[in-house]
């Protein structure tokens, strides 16, 4: 449930606080001493008075203003609000609730937390801004740039994201990974995933090329184009181990050469699969390197989603697992905006999910498969990459952490096995793939974590960056010289205004001024300062009480080339 | 009519003719061209710079009292500042006693001037209506009405239906609640500031428009003339009334004056008439909570407001550019716009004429600044109205006048006096930062002990970093951070931030846990801030001249502390201090944090221009720890292997030792709270080695850091009065008990002592009294404060000047004074202490009495400790 930070941040390997949740009967206030022993025995780490004030402020996470409501009503709130995400709490004592006034005379909350200078600094912290460069003055491709940006509410971050350009075929990928139980498989995933794409991709000439150039130890074909932020990493240590197991997978495809064209579709599913083979495969073999073999089992043991696109041409896919989304933003002929979405979300809100599950699995087990909305009732994404304790046999695991290190031995959470655990695997990392043909109005694609989608609904999201991109928000003052104009009309005049200044002015980076109003964003949809800088100045700890990580990539399409592209092939 | 004057520099040249054919103005300059041809005088004994509502009515008021050599010089023209532009709107709705009183004569005087002078001045009763969209805001108003009522202004609180009954358009359904103060009024400001000139020139001031001074002469710091763009003038006072300018006036003199003040800009809009056009006797309404007032103007409204993201403006002295960009700004103004039609939902067909962009300037106190320079003679400021000019306009020129006519106002001014600030207020960074908090602060609910969050962290003591990681939460005196209390670790931060209430506050266990500590083991707190004076000199000067400063005898053995007040010639405390002889000619003065200036300026004034005498301000050289509790003997003998017991160190003593590894530690045996204890002068660099030794040997003696918040509970319930909060120059030691700190026959003279033999011989006006709350509940009614009105037998007989909950009492404690009226004539009469002890007393708090039981003096017997009555220390000068 809710180990607010990991328990030992170095290993990260316990449970997120978001994605697995350790199974009790009920959510609510009234049944939670039911609960109480299964989060002790398994979050020792955890001393009582932290579990206290943590779960004072779940109860202020999960209603979202939470600056402008009195406590008071706070306390109601969560008193008929079912716990979406975290599924169990405890409450190990009555009188820490701080809601629970005598009175509700409490005023004016506290006024000055951050300053706004203070608040661009941490919003702009993670930003990056790439420019597809333009040939003869011309930009022939259709993606103009993309602005991408994260902020973090685990310490350290689980989200991942990158994105980078396919030097030996054309296009352009771009994805946001999603950790959970620590960033292990995301930062795997963000750095091995593209290269996986791009061999799929290949032709078979160009495989043999690499190959032969391995083989005989000279310089490589760049595949990759990767654009990165400074904070973005790859990891040094494990980078040999990696290439081998590519150079494993491209092996296999020459051997395979089926002589057709490589299809986008396929290409993505087979390297989201093999990827994940790859990661079970290495953390059972293990590695001779000590560091590595705690590395391949951290990877192997946490999980992440995935949500990534490749964009060649007018040719848009989406390749999706797990919950994270990718939107794109349509501007229709009247100049509105309204968002279509390129991916759908595996989790308990998604149906055919549900049903698929179930049908891989015997009737038998039919009641245990989903409970809470969670996949066993622990994961709430249901395809991932990692968690292979959803995918190994009870056997596998258990010899995998006996012969484990011992950081591995002594973390409960590894050790732990899901409740009515009888058919493995429960969980696949096989992505579905949207296919979408770019039109002129197809402006943007918005591809980001959960952390947005749970704040702001999709028509909001594509509002805002539709308007932003487009940049309505120049304005001239008023001045009312001489015309007649009555407080009424003024009125909505700069009600108006102010709606589509709103904060602007203070973002040169998409993803940051959309981060602005998830976090700030107050009723009226509006970015209230005071509700930002309180949220940004939560301690580390709390953070991930009030919002998730938040990982936002913005990519602009190039709407004449766009339309060129159509025109020719019609 | 005057109002067109808002709108067009034209119609004021239409205008003026009928206003002179009024006047009597004889040398008044009425345009450039005239202007050349009149000289200015050479010399008078004051000339007054800035011709608005400020410099017209000291014109007026120092004329009234007799001065006529006077000369009142405008850059512009009259009245053509904020004065010019301002709403207009005279209220008696304030949270400050002596904001009250001067609002309440501006009124009265505003009411007659019409009469006096037979210029029109637009003033229109209409009382005003406050409104309460919240409790809190509701709890606010009361407090405010129960001050206003013992004032003997009318007033009333209203339920929402009332107020619709009273106005026609306003929207009460979000309303809790209201306060009707029928008096209040509406003039045109710009014709009152006319007409007070004109009354002015009529006593001899003459008034020169169009010339500006650039800058104040002054030789061996008094003022000897002003430097103006037509010439010289010779002067012996010089006042600076010039508005959002004095700041600037203030740092052109060679010797900067520093006058912290800043602009911000004010938008206020005009309408056209309604339909059926608004009365002009309309009552104001100002609503807080909305953030907006809105008064009737020419059958249309007139509505400003004070928004939450002020725009501060003049930060680089006067800016042609910024001048120029005074435009209205709607965007700017669309928050108070929504607020005023969700008030008036009435208005939304009503035609707009105008929004006018209007300066204010703003204080960082929200308080304004009056008074004389501490550093030049002569020079006197008036300025800085936080956007209440119209209201206080009168009240305040008549103190400024009576101030440099008779030596000093004729009421405690000392909130507004312009030495509570220093240089270290004049940095236009600071203003910049500050002005933006309190311009929305105006309209903001005003709770206890609120802190300012901006400006903050400027004098520290060198543990600041050390006390802050430790939990302290801090509040700001004369810019020094001092700890409040700690919070303990695993509180909930969050949740204490929002503690801000009239009742019970948050801080409440903390607090009474750090007093807990007092009483039974040792605290530490840090009180660096108290200013800090060293006087030595070759021969017994510095003995002579404090002796003729201060009240009680500073004649004492080497290591005595004596509590003595110094007092002015009416027996008034204008500091109250205490002073150790260190040696046989050299003196430690231990004063209040905001005392800084003001006590060092007093002392300048009445020391002998002697070079063998030397005045030290030495408050940055040393830390203050005081270590308060019966443990700190302990702490303290086992950190300087000396005997501290009080055989061997007595109480009132002071002794240079060592501490740790630290030599030449001032050890003081006082606490400023009654408690046993010490008080730690450390040099600076041994402030940390001595405060980890104590945090390190102490823990075995349960010592933890304490802050002012339990400091204050001890001082209160201790019964000793701290200056500026309880104490001020209007109360003398007779009147708080403090007979035994006055030596009237130490041999020689001193100032106030003949004012000190009357009231001897007399008896005493008013009494300090303790009341300890008999019937109120710590947890449910609301808390005093100060300023709550004392009732004995029902009848009004003074205030409460500070108010804290006594943990070892477990009630609530109010200190304040008693005062007996006579019940025909209102004059006051001798207080004793049988017609203390004699009466049955309630505390009104919020219009709701509670019982209180009044007492002269401390409960001796629930304190356990054995002192002698000599060795009773009774001082104090913390925080509030």
């Amino acid at each position: 449930m809710l180990a607010a930070s990991c328990c030992d941040r170095r290993m990260c390997v316990c449970p997120g606080p978001r994605r697995i949740a350790i199974p009790v009967r009920s959510s609510r206030l009234p049944l939670f001493s039911d609960a109480m022993p299964a989060p002790t025995q398994l979050f020792p780490l955890i001393r009582n008075c932290e579990i206290g004030r943590i779960y004072s402020t779940v109860c202020h996470c999960h209603h979202k203003h939470l600056c402008c409501l009195s406590p008071h009503l706070a306390h109601n709130h969560l008193r008929c609000t079912p716990q979406k995400k975290l599924a169990a709490l405890c409450c190990p004592k009555e009188n820490f609730n701080p809601f629970i006034h005598t009175r509700s005379y409490v005023s004016t909350p506290q006024r000055f937390y951050l300053t706004p200078p203070q608040v661009n600094s941490i919003l702009k912290a993670n930003e990056y801004s790439f420019k597809v460069p333009e040939f003869d003055g011309k930009n022939v491709s259709s993606v103009l740039g993309f602005d991408s940006n994260q902020l973090p509410a685990n310490a350290p971050i689980e989200d991942r994201r990158s994105a980078a350009t396919c030097l030996q075929t054309r296009g352009m990928l771009l994805g946001v990974f999603d950790g959970h139980a620590g960033c292990a498989c995301a930062q795997a995933v963000s750095e091995r995933l593209f290269y996986y794409i791009a061999v799929s991709l290949l032709p078979h000439e160009t495989l043999l090329e690499i190959e032969n150039a391995v083989e005989s130890g000279r310089a490589l074909l760049p595949i990759l184009q990767w654009h990165k932020h400074p904070n973005d990493y790859f990891s040094k240590e494990a980078s040999k181990l990696y290439f081998n197991s590519l150079r494993t997978y491209w092996q296999e495809l020459i051997d395979l050469n089926s002589g057709e064209t490589t299809d986008v579709k396929e290409a993505l599913i087979n390297a989201f699969k093999r990827l994940d083979n790859d990661i079970s495969l290495e953390a059972q073999v293990g590695d001779p390197n000590s560091f590595l073999n705690y590395l391949v089992l951290r990877v192997a043991f946490s999980g992440a989603t995935a949500c990534v696109a490749h964009i060649d041409g007018v040719d848009l896919h989406v390749a999706n697992t797990g919950d994270s989304r990718a939107m794109l933003g349509v501007q229709e002929e009247d100049g509105s905006w309204s968002a279509v979405s390129l991916s759908c979300d595996h989790n308990a809100q998604n149906e055919n999910e549900i049903e698929r599950i179930k049908l891989e699995h015997p009737k038998s087990e039919e009641k245990s498969l989903v409970k809470q909305d969670r996949l066993l009732g622990l994961l709430m994404p249901f395809r991932a990459f990692g968690d292979v304790k959803f995918k190994w046999s009870i056997e596998l695991q258990k010899r995998v952490i006996e012969s484990g290190p011992d950081q591995l031995n002594d973390n409960e959470y590894t050790k732990f096995i899901p409740p009515n655990y009888h058919t493995p695997p429960y969980l696949t990392a096989e992505p579905e793939v949207i296919h979408h043909r770019l039109r002129p109005q197809d402006k943007f694609l918005v591809l980001a974590t959960d952390g947005l989608w749970e704040t702001m609904h999709r028509q909001d999201v594509v509002r805002i960056v539709g308007e932003y991109l487009t940049g309505v928000h120049h304005q001239q003052p008023i001045a009312v010289g001489g015309y007649k104009v009555t407080l009424g009309q003024m009125h909505g005049l700069l009600t108006e205004r102010r709606a589509r200044i709103s904060s602007v002015f203070e973002d040169q980076n998409a993803a940051t001024h959309l981060i602005r109003h998830a976090v700030g964003n107050n009723e009226f949809g509006t970015v209230d300062h005071e509700r930002l800088s309180k949220m940004l100045s939560l301690p580390e700890e709390l953070a991930r009480m009030y919002r998730d990580d938040i990982t936002i990539i913005v990519v602009q399409f190039n709407s004449h080339v766009v339309g060129a592209c159509q025109n020719e092939e019609f | 009519r005057m109002f067109l004057r808002l709108l067009s520099d034209v119609r004021w040249w239409t205008v003026r003719p009928r206003w002179k054919s009024t006047s009597s103005f004889r040398h008044t300059t009425t345009s450039s061209a005239e202007s050349s041809t009149i000289s200015l005088p050479a010399q008078a004994q004051v000339v007054i710079c800035g011709g608005g509502i400020m410099g017209t009515s000291v014109a007026y008021h120092l004329s009234k009292l007799g001065w006529k050599d006077i000369i009142l010089l405008e850059q512009g023209r009259l009245a053509a500042g904020s004065t010019r532009f301002c709403a207009g709107i005279v209220s008696t709705v304030r949270h400050l006693s002596i904001e009250l009183k001067m609002a309440d004569y501006s009124n009265k005087l505003y009411q007659q001037l019409e009469q006096e002078t037979g210029i029109k001045t637009g003033y229109m009763k209409t009382g005003s209506i406050s409104l309460a969209q919240t409790q809190d805001r509701l709890i606010s108003l009361k407090r405010i009405a129960s001050r206003l009522s013992v004032m003997g202004i009318p007033c009333e609180i209203l339920a929402p239906k009332q107020v619709s009954q009273l106005h026609p358009l306003i929207n009460i359904h979000d309303l809790v609640g209201a306060m009707w103060v029928p008096e209040d009024a509406v003039v045109s400001s710009a014709d009152v500031s006319l007409a007070l000139a004109n009354a002015a020139s009529q006593n001899g001031v003459q008034i020169h428009e169009r010339t500006s001074v650039s800058h104040v002469m002054v030789q061996k710091g008094c003022v000897t003339g002003v430097e103006t763009d037509r010439g010289q003038i010779k002067c012996q006072y010089f006042v600076n009334c010039a508005g959002q300018w004095a700041y600037e006036l203030g740092l052109s003199n060679e010797e900067p004056v520093s006058i912290p003040l800043h602009a911000c800009e004010h938008f206020y809009l005009l309408t056209r008439p309604l339909k059926k056009p608004l009365e002009s006797n309309t009552p104001t309404i100002v609503d807080p909570d909305g953030r907006i007032y809105i008064r009737s103007w020419q059958g249309g409204i007139l509505s400003g407001g004070f928004e939450k993201n002020p725009k501060p403006l003049f930060t680089e002295g006067r800016n042609q550019l910024e001048i120029q960009n005074l435009h209205e700004d709607w965007d700017h103004f669309e928050p108070l716009l929504s607020s005023l039609l969700r008030r008036m939902p009435g208005l939304e067909a009503l035609e707009i004429m105008q929004l006018v962009n209007c300066p204010e300037s703003f204080t960082p106190d929200m308080r304004c600044v009056m008074g004389e320079s501490p550093t030049v003679q002569g020079y006197f400021v008036l300025a800085g109205m936080n956007s209440a000019g119209t209201s206080f306009g009168g009240g305040a020129g008549k103190y400024l006048a009576e101030w440099m006519v008779n030596g000093c106002p004729s009421e405690n001014v000392w909130p507004l006096d312009l030495k509570r600030f220093g240089a270290l207020q004049s940095s236009r960074t600071f203003l910049r930062h500050r002005v933006m908090e309190v311009m929305p602060l105006i309209y903001d609910l005003k709770v206890p002990r609120w802190d300012f969050q901006t400006g903050r962290q400027l004098r520290t003591s060198p543990l600041y970093d050390r006390l802050d990681a430790q939990g302290a939460r801090w509040m700001e005196k004369h810019g020094f951070e001092r700890p409040k209390y700690f919070v303990p670790p695993g509180k909930d931060l969050l949740a204490l931030d929002q503690s801000k209430t009239f009742y019970k506050p948050d801080w409440f266990d903390i607090v009474g846990s750090e007093v807990k500590c007092c009483k039974e083991a040792v605290c530490v707190i840090d009180m660096s801030s108290f200013t800090k004076f060293e006087i030595s000199s070759t021969g017994d000067q510095a003995l002579e001249v404090l002796q003729y400063l201060f009240s009680n005898d500073l004649d004492v053995p080497v290591g005595h502390i004596v509590h003595t007040g110094m007092l002015n010639e009416e027996g008034g405390y204008e500091n109250d201090c205490s002073i150790a002889r260190v040696n046989k000619r050299s003196f430690f003065m231990i004063s209040p944090t905001d005392q800084q200036i003001h006590c060092w300026a007093w002392l300048k004034k009445h020391m002998p221009n002697d070079s063998n005498l030397l005045l030290e301000d030495v408050t940055w050289k040393y830390t203050a720890l005081n270590l308060i509790g019966p443990r700190a003997v302990d702490v303290l003998s086992e950190l300087s292997y000396a005997p501290m017991t009080p055989e061997h160190f007595p109480s009132l003593f002071c002794k240079e030792m060592s501490v740790g590894y630290a030599n030449g530690i001032r050890v003081m045996s006082m606490t400023h709270t009654g408690e046993p204890g010490f008080m730690l002068y450390i040099p600076i660099e041994y402030a940390l080695h001595v405060y980890n030794e104590l945090m390190s040997v102490g823990q075995k003696y349960g010592i933890r850091n304490a802050g002012y918040y339990a400091l204050r509970s001890l001082r209160i319930e201790k019964f000793f009065a701290f200056w500026g909060q309880d104490l001020d120059t209007f109360t003398t030691p007779l009147e708080c008990g403090r007979e035994f700190r006055v030596k009237l026959d130490k041999g020689t003279d001193f100032i106030g002592r003949d004012a000190l033999m009357q009231q001897k011989q007399e008896g005493v006006c008013k009494r300090f009294t303790m009341f300890i709350l008999e019937d109120h509940d710590t947890d449910l009614d609301l808390w005093p404060w100060w300023g709550e009105p004392i009732y004995r037998n029902g009848l009004y007989v003074g205030k409460t000047t500070s108010s804290a909950y006594s943990y070892t009492l477990e009630r609530h404690v109010c200190l304040g004074f008693v005062q007996h009226f006579d019940e025909e004539t209102r004059e006051a009469l001798v207080v004793t202490p049988d017609f203390i002890n004699r009466g049955e007393y309630e505390i009104d708090i919020a219009g709701q009495r509670f019982q209180a039981k009044a007492k002269l003096y401390p409960f001796s017997s629930v304190f356990t400790h054995r002192r002698r009555k000599d060795e009773m220390e009774l001082s104090g000068y913390h925080g509030k």
